[in-house]
């Protein structure tokens, strides 16, 4: 699996989903292109999927918040005739390097998260109408929807069957969300997650595993009925006309990828990658009917889609890039100013679903399995929604005091009121109030300097950085610590840094990244599923899976 | 002791494996017994369910036992569970128990295994008699009236026959998974048949025939194979419909070769020779040969889909977990085991139709698809002797296994009858000429009346040439009850 995966799609181009889009309600068909696969090797069957297939539709879920504002409740369902999705495709599991089953899982669930999410926060709410048999990742698509109807004609039905079949977990939110989202009683909640045929008729609503199962014949009308009762439940702000997410303006080479706002720089010999977020150039918009005349050209939208893609880039593409570097360069006074507008107006629609992209995209960077390290240099802009990215990373270093022969500005960090409270980590708190869980008071301290402009004196007084070093001391002390880090075992610093990154309560979405992923990551390695022996191996052969029968 | 052999009487329920003793399943078969009466009166049979009908009944499932004859009401009809003797020392024929004693009990870890493909074989039961309902009022004399009725009550049993299994060995489970093959009808909006072929109507009698002939057909390897299965239960159990099934597969065949025969005929007899002079041919009343075949190209190729994919991970674990096995398992000379073995599999490459040889063990569908493709020609060669002696030049033909899929490597691509990859304009084209049209369905149609006096039959079919039962040619074997 060598080729470059890109997740940038056309619409004009998807080969696997379809939309209708009717007034404030979508339609969205899942109608898998059997021979469009991502890779060689397996075929898409019965509306499974691969990478690609889920490449497509968390583009649809994105230009459904951006370019179609007017809609308020999208249906999920099958293009296809007595199937709804038979989960994630097994062949291409079983052929998939470790490192791609992984990766593969984790861009699924923060899919599924974000269209999860769209109905709460957004006012777009995914029903998920269901005829046909809907198995493990199929069922997970419906989970994450605010309401699944299914229909009671003797053989549709919803399965979680990779226990029982595959020796594996239902890994994409599904043994969470059947517990912690849907509440089924967990001694039910077993009984369904080890019969491969799963659940169908009255027992599916008995059991909470769906909300209704309505006959056949109204089956239409019923999704009709409650797409029309959801699109009037919806808080979405008014909208006459989307934003066109254009295509990225983007160029790639051997030693990185040039974005507008972003510059990618490879050093591949050290491990090492350094990410550089470019401030705006120019003056802020002058209203949020300004930035929506810009459209994806406003810098807030345009480096959220850069950032958001470049990450997505190296941590699909760039295994051996263990260590991310991020900078910032430009004005910091910019930078607040380009975020003001939106936050000053965030009933806006268009302003809301920007900050929203912004929480998703800082949280793509909690959950990235690469040592984080910022750097805040002369002329960094780490201000507002950009000093956020400071307490995403593990470490982070500042340049302290003026740099000999650099003329840029010192080096400064600027809070913003959004970095207490707009943008929430999954366990719910904000990056700061996980920062300081033991010192809360911090927070209260960090809150009163907002808009201060704080060198790195200040900066290490309130503890918003590491370390900082002068002039003499900084050159050394980045490498020595950036050669340390990426000697260690990758292994161990995926484990290390996803342990330390989400201190604090528990939520649906931590137990989903940290307890679920884990466990299947572990199962993932093991020779029960993925062993010459095991069942994800010899699923299709006939055979079943060898199983090592000592618990561990 | 238990009489096996012998069917017993003594419950409502007739059957050979001692229900009157056993109080549970007995419980459940007799609450599970309105339903079905409510079933076939109201999807059975269309208009008949008063009349006295010839029909054959088990009181033994020796092979002397198994058909008696007699007039009965259908709704009476004594549906029993009947199985096979229970064969002394039966071990598991394939898969990875292969030697081991046959359970007979089902085995927790293929619990589900089993259950499906007994379903799915449950399913397709009674959904033949649901297609064929409407028949009888269009038959074409009192003897196939009869041979109706005979498959459909016996589709009727078969049913009984899963639905025992699934009561006896499946718990509440099973009773559910019994209700709903009760609750799902051919061709409902509400709760269709599980497979495609089922949904279809059947709705001439040369339909029918061919129904019987091919699609049954596809229904006797699946029994065929399930017969083979290390669960004894089920294995008894497809024995012994198989041997109801011969009598299925016979009235799909005799009943073509008369329609043939009927068309040959009436053409010697009228002095044409061109079987393609439609219009002169439908003149006489009769269906003309091009017709017939292109009934067969439909029938032939939607039994072809019931097999499912060539290459079938289902298929494979059902063998290697030794509860389905292949055609006469027990005559094929390997380790049945298959796990070095490969089979050639067709496939479709760069627009090709090339042979691939594949693990033999995801092979299973494909090999008794080649089973039954083989099983299926036998009666074509039969039917095409019957055209050679009346002297007309005419050759019935099974098309290519690429023609007309909708399941499977062809799914996707368009293939003349001879095998030739065509473009889609081109299909478009031509396919009139190898598919039914409407105008060919009307015209069959137009000759579905009925005849209903004893000894007489139809313009477009042949008398048979001996009757049921070795009955005389003016049997009456539906004494109609006309309300």
């Amino acid at each position: 699996m060598s080729k470059r995966i890109d997740f940038q799609v056309d619409p004009e181009n998807y080969r696997h989903w379809r939309v209708d889009y009717e007034g404030d309600v979508a339609k969205l068909y899942m109608d898998v292109d059997e021979k469009g696969g991502l890779f060689d090797g397996y075929e898409l069957k019965l509306n499974s999927y691969d990478l690609g297939v889920d490449i497509e539709l968390s583009d649809i879920v994105q230009r459904m918040r951006f370019e179609h504002p007017e809609v308020k409740a999208i249906v999920l369902q099958s293009g296809k005739e007595r199937v709804f999705c038979a989960g994630a495709n097994i062949r291409m599991l079983g052929g998939a390097a470790h490192s791609h089953k992984v990766n593969f899982c984790k861009f699924t669930n923060e899919t599924r998260n974000t269209f999860e999410a769209a109905g709460q926060e957004s006012g777009q709410h995914y029903i998920c109408a269901v005829r046909g048999a809907c198995a493990g990742g199929g069922y997970e698509l419906a989970l994450a929807c605010d309401h699944i109807i299914l229909a009671d004609d003797g053989s549709s039905n919803v399965a979680l069957p990779e226990v029982p079949l595959l020796a594996v977990l239902p890994g994409t939110g599904g043994l969470t969300r059947v517990t912690d989202k849907r509440k089924v009683r967990r001694d039910r909640a077993d009984v369904f997650c080890s019969i491969e045929e799963g659940v169908k008729g009255k027992r599916a609503a008995e059991w909470n595993l769906v909300d209704e199962v309505v006959a056949n014949s109204r089956f239409d009308e019923t999704i009709a009925e409650r797409a029309k009762e959801f699109a009037a439940r919806s808080t979405r702000a008014a909208a006459s006309e989307g934003v066109k997410l254009t295509p990225l303006k983007r160029t790639f080479n051997d030693n990185g990828v040039t974005y507008s706002t972003i510059e990618v720089d490879i050093e591949r010999e050290k491990g090492l990658v350094t990410i550089t977020i470019k401030g705006p150039d120019g003056d802020a918009p002058a209203s949020i009917d300004a930035i929506a005349a810009e459209g994806a050209d406003a810098w807030i939208l345009r480096a959220a889609r850069e950032l958001d893609d470049a990450i997505l880039h190296l941590r699909l593409n760039e295994l051996e890039l263990g260590t991310w570097v991020i900078r910032s360069q430009g004005d910091p006074a910019a930078v607040l100013a380009h975020e003001k507008v939106v936050t000053d107006n965030a009933d806006h629609w268009l302003a809301n679903e920007i900050l929203l992209y912004w929480k998703r995209v800082l949280k793509r960077l909690d959950v990235t399995s690469r040592s984080l390290v910022a750097l805040v240099e002369p002329g960094s802009c780490f201000a507002g929604v950009l000093a956020e990215v400071l307490f995403a990373v593990d470490r982070s270093y500042m340049a302290e005091g003026d740099f000999e022969g650099d003329n840029r500005h010192v080096a400064a960090i600027t809070l913003s009121d959004n970095n207490f409270g707009r943008f929430p980590m999954a366990n719910d708190l904000t990056r700061l109030q996980t920062r300081f869980l033991g010192e809360p008071g911090k927070v209260d301290e960090a809150k009163g300097r907002i808009g201060e402009t704080l060198e790195a004196y200040d900066a290490n007084e309130l503890g918003l950085v590491t370390y900082c070093f002068d002039d003499i001391d900084w050159e050394d002390e980045v490498r020595i610590f950036l050669e340390e880090r990426t000697s260690f075992s990758p292994d161990a610093m995926t484990g290390m840094e996803a342990n330390l990154r989400f201190p604090g309560p528990e939520t649906m979405e931590t137990r989903i990244f940290g307890r679920l992923t884990a466990w299947q990551n572990w199962i993932f390695q093991r020779p029960n599923a993925v062993g010459e022996n095991g069942a994800l191996q010899r699923y299709g052969t006939g055979v079943r899976g060898d199983y090592d029968m000592r618990r561990v | 002791m238990l009489d096996l052999i012998n069917v017993a009487y003594d419950t409502q329920i007739p059957n050979n494996v001692g229900l009157s003793s056993d109080k549970r399943v007995l419980k459940a078969l007799e609450k599970w017994h309105p339903g079905y009466i409510n079933w076939w009166n109201d999807l059975g049979p269309d208009g008949f369910q008063e009349s006295l009908v010839y029909l054959r009944t088990a009181v033994s499932v020796d092979p002397k036992g198994w058909a008696k004859f007699d007039y009965v009401k259908m709704p009476e009809y004594r549906w029993g569970i009947l199985l096979a003797p229970q064969a002394e020392g039966r071990t598991i024929p394939c898969g990875e128990h292969v030697g081991q004693p046959a359970w007979q009990e089902v085995p927790g870890e293929y619990r589900n295994m089993l259950k499906r493909l007994i379903v799915i074989q449950g399913d397709t039961e009674p959904a033949s008699v649901e297609q064929q309902r409407h028949l009888g009022k269009t038959a074409p004399s009192l003897y196939d009236m009869r041979n109706l009725f005979q498959v459909n009550v016996e589709e009727g049993r078969h049913l009984w026959a899963m639905v025992y299994l699934l009561q006896k060995y499946f718990g509440a489970d099973g009773r559910e998974e019994a209700d709903d093959l009760l609750r799902r009808t051919s061709g409902s909006e509400e709760a269709p048949r599980m497979l495609g072929a089922f949904n279809e109507a059947t709705p001439d009698w040369l339909s029918f025939f061919m129904f019987t002939y091919f699609t049954d057909r596809d229904g006797k390897m699946q029994l065929e194979s399930l017969a083979q299965s290390g669960f004894d239960p089920l294995s008894r159990t497809c024995r012994f419909m198989l041997t109801e099934e011969a009598h299925h597969m016979f009235v799909g065949e005799t009943g073509v070769g008369r329609v043939i025969q009927a068309t040959c005929e009436a053409m010697k007899e009228a002095g044409i020779d061109d079987p393609y002079d439609i219009e002169k041919v439908r003149a006489l009343g009769v269906i003309d040969l091009p017709t017939i075949q292109k009934k067969l190209n439909l029938h032939y190729s939607l039994s072809l889909d019931l097999f499912g994919s060539e290459v079938s991970t289902n298929a494979a674990n059902a063998f290697n977990a030794g509860i389905k096995g292949r055609y006469q398992e027990a005559k094929i000379d390997d380790d049945h085991q298959l796990h070095s073995d490969t089979y050639p599999v067709i496939q479709l490459k760069d627009g090709k139709i090339v042979w691939e040889d594949v693990p033999a063990l995801s092979a299973i569908n494909m090999r008794l698809r080649d089973d039954y493709v083989r099983d299926a020609s036998g009666g074509v060669k039969r039917w095409n002797a019957t055209i050679e002696k009346t002297g007309v030049q005419f050759e019935m033909k099974m098309p290519h296994q690429g023609f007309y899929r909708h399941i499977g490597v062809f799914a996707d691509a368009n293939v003349d009858p001879d095998g030739a990859i065509i473009s889609k304009e081109e299909w478009d084209a031509k396919k009139d000429e190898w598919l039914p049209t409407k105008a060919d369905g009307d015209f069959i149609q137009s000759l579905m009346k009925p005849v209903w006096e004893p000894g007489k039959f139809a313009s477009w079919i042949a008398p048979p040439r001996v009757g049921i039962d070795n009955k005389p040619g003016d049997f009456e074997y539906v004494k109609l009850h006309m309300a």
